[in-house]
């Protein structure tokens, strides 16, 4: 695929930042002052050399034209992944044909190109061979599959025992308890190799100490996880799909099997959560002809943006595969047909009644489902005490916003775009209330992000 | 979000309090106490979980906020709001820090940019108003450029957050709408009913198309308005100030409020055929003379011996501030409030200049030079203003002289745009620029060439003379806000490092290089700025 002609905005280019401070030292490189010999060429590279504190420029180049994401090379020091001069090379780019005339590489951008055209190349040939070396030892993997459910029942039996005593005690108890146990439970839970139970038993920890109502909080995720573990002891019973989100839930891993639908997907949003360890992005996309809802999963190492980067407001044509598991929206990226492309497109939506029976229904196949991924239809955002809610524009239904919501700047980005009017919001919609994450105002306007 | 009810109303409150107190106090119902209790309680509370979660209906809709007034301006060009977007992005303390490289810092391009903006004409993108505000709540100086950008949609949000408040007081009226000046039953009753802030508002609004129409409303309640207000109504007669203001400020002058008969006084002094400005004539012009005694003139000053009930009531303050002479305290008013036309009569028909130049006895040069200045700048007197500053290449101008810089700046401000950057550009080329800083404040941006020239040439002899760039930093970021974005060209040059001179302090070539690439960075970034706006 080539990006020819195709010039990324200067939003694009700034998604791919791995923090705020690379964001804010990358834009005021995309300004042509420090760049000088900067080029790029119709196979999709852009390269130029930046004027730093040192006597040597940097050289930067950026191989933009492959469908997994851009590739950089910087000869800075920076450790991260891309570095500012990437970033600001990649918005002069962006900002116009003047900066960045096309012309022929220099030699010392030309060579990483060719090296990483060359091994490309090789790993397309040694994969072509390899997929069925891949599963070359079936029976290996089977025995290793084994191994692994052993471990995880044994871990699912001894969390059942804990939450029995708990029960058995009181979750009073568990006030004074403290952080330590639930801890400990959780390691234990990854020593069993289930890491979807050592979240949720982490997450109980927390719970004591959130605030008014917490009992019933606690009780209900000791009930949820105990369900997960009565379905993971009894998976043999369960009809497929659900096997397959049990098992997703607790843990392990499966690839994206589904059938490749190719679609024009729209970006609905894109945001990160981040904990010490990881950096987990998030991109919820619809198929403006299917009208499915995906969800694409991407991972970086702590100070590393996740690869795959998509801006709110682009269209992208592309194949798409789900992963297992009954009304699970996770979905992988596969073949992209066209880059992503601005685009006016706004996805239908429903109301707020709609959304809370669609998260009912969305129950039925994963009862341990947070969320779903919903777009509603002229609501007007509107305060209620000390809270907010999203109110029908016609009618008497509100959803209120969750807490974490509400306590973040896009709420107030949320306010200010609708100005007491109606607008139509993209968010998720759950037992804790909705979570707005992109809208879009009456009449003409672009998806405005508000993660 | 409303939990439906279960059909068993109490089946969950039951296995909470189960839960709560441990099955082995209290087994949920139905359930004997024993070990299959805690599993008999999870299973009942799963399917309660689920299934209450499944039945989760949407809450009654609140009452919803009043529609914000619609914002009938242009909306800004894409590229414009991307850059407006990033330039709020670059918040003090997001990061960064240390030494300042050569990136442009964006933060301190805000303020031009939203000048560029007001004066275009613009509408803020909605979604960028939380951010407007955020940076206008940490910098009040950003608040009147950024609230008049904000729009009545800022006003109608900051109702809304506390945290936004300021922008209510700061805004007159609140964002409210005032009436049409054809709406005179409207202006009678916001005038008579309206809160303070719109009232102020109002009058401004008035005073600014109208002078008379805006005085006589004032008339009409200025007998019952309290003293604060009155104040602060008196002060917007500031704007379009005129000789048929005389008698309103006349009748100013007995009012019971000491501050309100001051800026009255004020007022009045500014105009010089006032009856106030004769009597302050004939009590400046008594103090000061021309000696003819000596073997060349030389002007006398006499201070007063007293402030008597009538100068008091002319606005002078009989109260001296600790550490200055009451009588030389007293001159000084009277000769800031007298017309500055009085004095070529008073003192043998000599023109500013000549007066400006006479020798004064006693060291009183400082005490009448310092008045004159005062006097020169409300008056708007650009003729005195010019004999008072000199000229800019005098040895004195740069030193200390009978006129400080801060009034030099200060009279500057009363001259043409032009003439003001003709006079910074020389004194800059005689001076350099350790003293030049005050007074470019006070110079039109973009500069003029001639003195964009002479601050760039003085950078460059403090680079060549080996000094450290932060010895410059202030003219420096200056230079980055004030300098004409077309002079980026001749900077090149300049971004080189340089070879070590013997002198040169260690590095110093590197860092001005640095200096000069965020100079030029910056005016890069400032014409993109104002083509994005549609600034040719």
């Amino acid at each position: 695929m080539t990006q020819q002609g195709v010039r990324w905005t200067a939003d694009q280019v700034l998604a791919l930042a791995p923090d705020a401070a690379s964001r804010k030292a990358g834009s005021k490189l995309g300004a042509a002052g420090p760049w000088s010999e900067a080029g790029s060429s119709d196979e999709g590279t852009v390269w130029g050399l930046c004027k730093g504190s040192g006597s040597k420029p940097y050289q930067t180049v950026i191989d933009i034209a492959d469908a997994a994401g851009p590739a950089y090379k910087c000869s800075c020091p920076s450790r991260k992944f891309p570095c500012k001069h990437a970033l600001g090379l990649l918005l002069l780019w962006a900002g116009g044909e003047g900066a960045v005339p096309p012309g022929p590489a220099p030699d010392w951008a030309e060579q990483w190109i060719e090296g990483r055209r060359q091994r490309a190349q090789e790993k397309r040939t040694a994969g072509a061979a390899g997929s069925a070396a891949g599963s070359g030892d079936p029976e290996g993997a089977r025995r290793r599959a084994e191994r692994r459910a052993v471990r995880i029942t044994a871990g699912a039996t001894e969390l059942e025992q804990r939450l029995a005593d708990l029960l058995r005690s009181g979750l009073a108890g568990a006030e004074q308890a403290g952080y330590g146990m639930w801890e400990e439970t959780a390691a234990r839970m990854v020593d069993a190799q289930a890491p979807g139970l050592a979240a949720r038993v982490r997450e109980l920890g927390a719970i004591p100490s959130s605030g008014p109502g917490w009992p019933v909080r606690l009780l209900e995720e000791c009930a949820l996880i105990h369900l997960l573990d009565q379905g993971w002891l009894r998976r043999e019973r369960l009809p497929d799909g659900l096997g397959s989100t049990v098992r997703s839930r607790i843990g392990l891993p499966a690839s994206a099997e589904g059938p490749a639908i190719r679609d024009r997907w729209l970006v609905l949003a894109q945001y990160d959560t981040a904990d010490a360890r990881l950096t987990t992005r998030r991109i919820w996309l619809h198929g403006t002809d299917s009208g499915r809802t995906a969800l694409l999963l991407s991972y970086g190492a702590a100070g590393r943006a996740p690869e795959l980067a998509l801006p709110v407001g682009l269209e992208l044509e592309a194949e798409v595969s789900a992963y297992p598991g009954t009304g699970q929206l996770r979905a992988a990226l596969g073949e992209q047909f066209a880059p992503p492309a601005p685009t006016a497109t706004r996805p239908p939506g429903v109301t707020t009644e709609q959304a809370a029976a669609r998260y009912g229904e969305a129950l039925r196949d994963d009862p341990w489902l947070d969320s779903v991924p919903v777009i509603l239809d002229r609501v007007i955002p509107a305060p209620d005490g000390d809270s907010w809610q999203l109110a029908d524009a016609e009618g008497d239904s509100a959803l209120p916003l969750t807490a974490s919501a509400r306590s973040r700047p896009g709420l107030w980005r949320l306010v200010a775009l609708s100005g007491g009017a109606p607008v139509k919001v993209f968010g998720e919609c759950g037992h804790r209330g909705f979570t707005p994450l992109t809208a879009w105002a009456e009449g003409a306007g672009e998806a405005v992000p508000l993660c | 979000m409303n939990k439906i009810s279960a059909p068993v109303p109490d089946a969950w409150e039951e296995l909470v309090t189960s839960a709560l107190l441990g099955t082995a106090r209290r087994p949920p119902p139905g359930v004997a106490p024993g070990s299959e209790a805690p599993v008999a309680l999870l299973d009942a509370a799963a399917v309660e979980t689920v299934r209450r979660r499944a039945g989760l209906r949407p809450a009654r809709a609140a009452q919803r906020p009043q529609p914000a007034p619609e914002d009938t301006r242009p909306p800004l060009p894409a590229a414009a709001a991307r850059r407006l977007a990033m330039l709020l992005a670059d918040r003090p303390g997001t990061g960064g820090g240390g030494r300042r490289g050569t990136a442009p810092d964006l933060m301190e391009l805000l303020p031009q940019w939203l000048a560029t903006a007001n004066a275009r004409g613009y509408a803020a993108p909605p979604q960028l108003l939380p951010a407007l505000l955020d940076a206008a709540r940490g910098r009040t100086d950003l608040r009147p450029a950024a609230l008049a950008f904000a729009g009545s949609r800022a006003t109608w949000l900051a109702r809304l957050n506390p945290d936004w408040r300021f922008a209510l007081r700061a805004t007159p009226g609140g964002g409210t709408d005032l009436p049409s000046p054809q709406d005179t039953a409207g202006i009678r009753l916001l005038w008579e009913e309206g809160l303070f802030a719109e009232r102020v508002a109002l009058l401004s609004a008035i005073r600014a198309r109208e002078p008379v129409a805006a005085r006589e409303l004032l008339a009409t309640t200025w007998a019952t308005e309290r003293a604060e207000d009155r104040l602060m109504f008196l002060d917007s007669l500031r704007t379009g100030l005129g000789a048929d203001d005389e008698p309103f400020l006349e009748q100013a002058l007995t009012d019971r409020s000491r501050n309100v008969r001051a800026t009255a006084a004020e007022l009045l002094s500014a105009l010089p055929g006032s009856a106030l400005a004769a009597r302050m004539a004939v009590r400046a012009g008594a103090c000061v003379a021309v000696d003819h005694t000596q073997d060349r003139p030389v002007i006398v000053v006499e201070a007063p011996h007293e402030c008597d009930s009538g100068m008091e009531r002319d606005g002078v303050v009989a109260k001296a501030p600790s550490g200055r002479g009451e009588r030389s305290w007293w001159f000084g008013q009277l000769v800031e409030a007298a017309p500055l036309g009085v004095w070529p009569g008073r003192l043998g028909g000599r023109t500013p200049e000549e007066i400006v130049a006479l020798p004064v006895a006693d060291d009183w040069r400082n005490e009448l030079h310092a008045a004159w200045c005062r006097a020169a700048v409300r008056q708007r007197d650009a003729g005195w203003a010019r004999a008072l500053l000199g000229r800019p290449a005098a040895p004195e101008a740069g030193g200390p002289g009978a006129v400080s810089l801060a009034e030099r700046a200060r009279l500057l401000s009363t001259l043409g745009s032009a003439e003001r950057a003709e006079w910074v550009a020389a004194f800059i080329a005689t001076h350099g620029l350790s003293e030049a800083f005050q007074l470019l404040g006070v110079c039109e941006v973009p500069w003029a060439a001639p003195l964009g020239r002479a601050v760039v040439d003085a950078l460059n002899i403090a680079r060549d003379a080996g000094s450290y760039p932060w010895s410059f930093s202030g003219v420096m970021g200056l230079a980055e806000r004030c300098l004409d974005p077309a002079e980026a060209g001749r900077l090149e040059g300049l971004m080189a490092v340089p070879d070590e001179g013997e002198d040169a302090s260690p590095g110093a070539g590197g860092y001005w290089a640095e200096a000069f690439q965020r100079l030029v960075t910056t005016l890069r970034l400032r014409a993109a700025m104002a083509e994005e706006l549609g600034v040719a």
